[in-house]
């Protein structure tokens, strides 16, 4: 099989990772590395989840700026369903959540014309202020989501228990990434998808209905919004706090754009920094480096803006995204 | 006659919005098993009932006025500012520092705190800008970073390097009084600044070449650079302005209000600029009142939680509902029962990443 040049660049950039997996290996004691590794993948999977819903939404030609909102407002239900419910039917809550606020915008952007940056920030302002109104504290968990541990991959030193003794949603998560960029790159619907997201004319004029494409769209990538949510606050903390996605939903867009609105490449964007966050944490725990926490906090935040910096002005988004299709 | 009912039912929209997220609120209130009674006499007595209640709502929509105004600049260019928020706390920050630090007469004190809360401001916006004009980062992500790093910055800087000697909390010392701008009776005085300075940016977006260039940048930026009007400069000013804005409105909280510098004292100010901005209607004059109202609702924060037992969020989850509403005008034309939405009534920003 010829590899083409996008996946030679995934290859090299799993390569790169598993380079500086193997010096933090042979520099430090494993437990450490395993530490490390366990947290940049423990982080990265929100991330991805929610990147691959801003992917499946822009490449439809809508911009999604509310996945922050609508990660916020599924954690919020999937925790208070699951600490009522069972974990389950948390879960399930969650992903009808995604699924509601995915809808919501398609609604705002499709049938509306809301300005989408707007509309994305309305989910993210009603987000907000609902879960913080109906939050109430003192409820837990009946019980966490099992830890699934794969035989045979398990078995595989320092990735096995890094990767393959998960819960189910991070399982699912790694999946995902692999299904939808097939999806996206092989399927009819993803041809579909992506010219109503370049060329929504193009796309009406050979019989694609642009708005019906788009509303579906948007309204399922919700689920991956109601996932990374779940994850979160279910398979993740266990817990519910008010703003507890903490921004992370606009690092997915950040992760979208430097994974050049491609599924694997976001993947391992986020694993990027996943990576980066896990070793200046642990840098910062063994005093290697004194650094404030709160400077380790910013790490993330500022390394997208220098990675934005260097990668916005050299990748091209979907071209319609953000306008409105009006048919002629 | 016909003009005249269009820009009636234009200047109804925001009331009617705002008149529909009170009940919405109503039901919310009552959902939670509440009086709504009790939540409008709170923010009766809260924010209007006595010079000492009406002061504390011109006392919160004074910061409001300028996080209003510095996003719609930003939007008369095209731009969606939604680092007023981290812009306003770097500035308050930075006003804590010279005001506590410096020691000035009150006449050099006052307006010279006030001017380094606007240029830092300025500063952490114009950044954005130049982030847009040369390296094509969209100004919406790098400013929702930087409200992050601000918040961690200014967290540690309160609590580490300009944090009062013997204090366990995160706060700066005291502003010397010199630096303070205090109230007349109930009066805020930065509460006139804020309104004159509404105005002038009114002045400066429509009356002057300044004002103009963002104008036409924000409509077409093609046009824009066809006609010769350099894009990347005007967006720098526009997300420098818009972040002097913001700054100074920090500044004026914490010269007026709260005195010193502690995380979280700015409450949501900047966001909440984005509502005011929008209720506005993107008018620089008419975030007066919408600021007002929104300060009204702001100052009533704890007679709500006193006297009606609620939780103050149910002013964040009003404000979301106002935002929706004017953000999305069809619900409110349905809810009256009009229809014909008319082209240009809606706000619409220069949207995707890449252009």
């Amino acid at each position: 099989m010829k590899l083409s040049r996008s996946s030679l660049r995934v290859v090299v950039a799993i390569a790169v990772i598993l380079l500086v997996a193997f010096a933090m290996y042979n520099l430090w004691d494993p437990l450490k590395t395993r530490a490390v590794l366990g947290f940049a993948v423990r982080y990265s999977i929100p991330l991805m989840l929610a990147a691959l819903c801003a992917i499946v939404c822009e490449r439809s030609g809508i911009v999604n700026i509310g996945i922050e909102g609508q990660m916020l407002a599924s954690a919020f239900s999937g925790f208070f369903v699951a600490s009522a419910l069972g974990v389950w039917i948390g879960i399930a809550a969650a992903l009808i959540t995604g699924v509601l606020t995915g809808m919501f915008l398609a609604l705002c952007a499709v049938r509306w014309r809301i300005d989408q940056i707007i509309a994305g920030t309305v989910i993210n302002t009603l987000a907000f202020g609902f879960t913080s109104f109906f939050y109430q504290q003192g409820k837990t968990l009946k019980g966490g989501l099992p830890e699934w541990h794969i035989p045979l991959l398990n078995k595989i030193p320092l990735i096995g228990p890094v990767l393959f003794q998960r819960g189910p949603i991070a399982y699912t998560a790694m999946l995902a990434v692999f299904v939808m960029h097939v999806a996206l790159f092989r399927t009819r619907w993803g041809l579909r998808t992506r010219a109503v997201g370049e060329h929504p004319s193009a796309a009406d004029t050979v019989g694609v209905s642009v708005e019906r494409l788009r509303y579906i769209n948007t309204s399922l990538a919700g689920l991956f919004a109601g996932l990374a949510g779940a994850f979160i606050a279910i398979e993740s903390a266990g817990t519910f706090q008010r703003s507890m996605t903490s921004g992370r939903g606009f690092l997915a867009l950040a992760i979208m754009i430097m994974g050049r609105w491609r599924p694997l490449f976001a993947a391992a964007s986020a694993l990027f920094f996943g990576l980066m966050s896990g070793i200046t944490n642990q840098l910062q725990f063994d005093k290697v480096v004194d650094i404030p926490a709160q400077f380790v906090s910013m790490t993330p935040y500022i390394l997208t803006i220098v990675v934005l910096a260097v990668f916005a002005g050299r990748v091209r988004p979907p071209a319609a995204a953000g306008t409105a299709y009006v048919k002629e | 006659m016909l003009v005249d009912r269009r820009r009636l039912e234009r200047s109804l929209l925001p009331v009617a919005s705002v008149l529909l997220a009170f009940v919405v609120g109503a039901v919310l209130i009552v959902i939670q098993g509440k009086n709504p009674g009790l939540a409008a006499k709170a923010i009766y007595n809260g924010a209007f009932n006595g010079s000492e209640a009406f002061g504390r709502t011109l006392e919160k929509a004074t910061p409001l006025i300028l996080a209003g105004v510095a996003v719609i600049v930003g939007l008369k260019a095209g731009l969606f500012n939604i680092g007023a928020q981290g812009q306003l706390v770097f500035g308050s920050i930075t006003a804590a520092y010279v005001g506590y630090r410096l020691k000035l007469p009150t006449a050099i004190h006052i307006p010279f705190t006030l001017l380094v809360g606007a240029v830092t401001g300025a500063g952490v916006g114009a950044l954005a800008g130049f982030l847009k004009a040369t390296r094509n980062v969209h100004e919406v992500i790098s400013t929702i970073m930087l409200n992050t790093i601000i918040a961690n910055l200014t967290d540690w800087l309160a609590g580490e390097a300009w944090q009062m000697k013997g204090q366990a909390v995160s706060r700066t010392p005291p502003i010397q009084p010199t630096a303070r701008i205090g109230r007349i009776f109930d009066f805020p005085l930065g509460f006139p600044l804020a309104v004159a300075i509404a105005f002038a940016v009114w002045f400066l977006i429509s009356r002057t070449t300044v004002g103009f260039r963002m104008n036409t940048v924000g409509a077409n930026k093609h046009a824009a650079h066809y006609a010769g009007m350099s894009v990347a400069k005007t967006t720098v000013l526009a997300m420098g302005i818009s972040g002097g804005l913001a700054g100074l409105g920090g500044a004026i909280e914490t010269q007026g209000v709260v005195g010193h510098f502690e995380p979280l004292s700015g409450g949501n100010l900047g966001f909440d600029g984005i509502t005011i901005a929008l209720l506005a209607r993107v008018s620089p004059r008419a975030a007066i009142p919408s600021a007002m109202l929104i300060g009204a609702l702001r100052a009533s924060n704890t007679k709500l939680q006193a006297d009606a037992g609620l939780s103050p969020e149910i002013i964040d989850g009003v404000l979301g509902i106002i935002l929706l509403f004017v953000a999305a005008p069809v619900i409110i034309r349905w809810v009256l029962r009009r229809r014909n939405a008319e082209p240009g009534e809606q706000v619409q920003l220069t949207t995707g990443w890449g252009s």
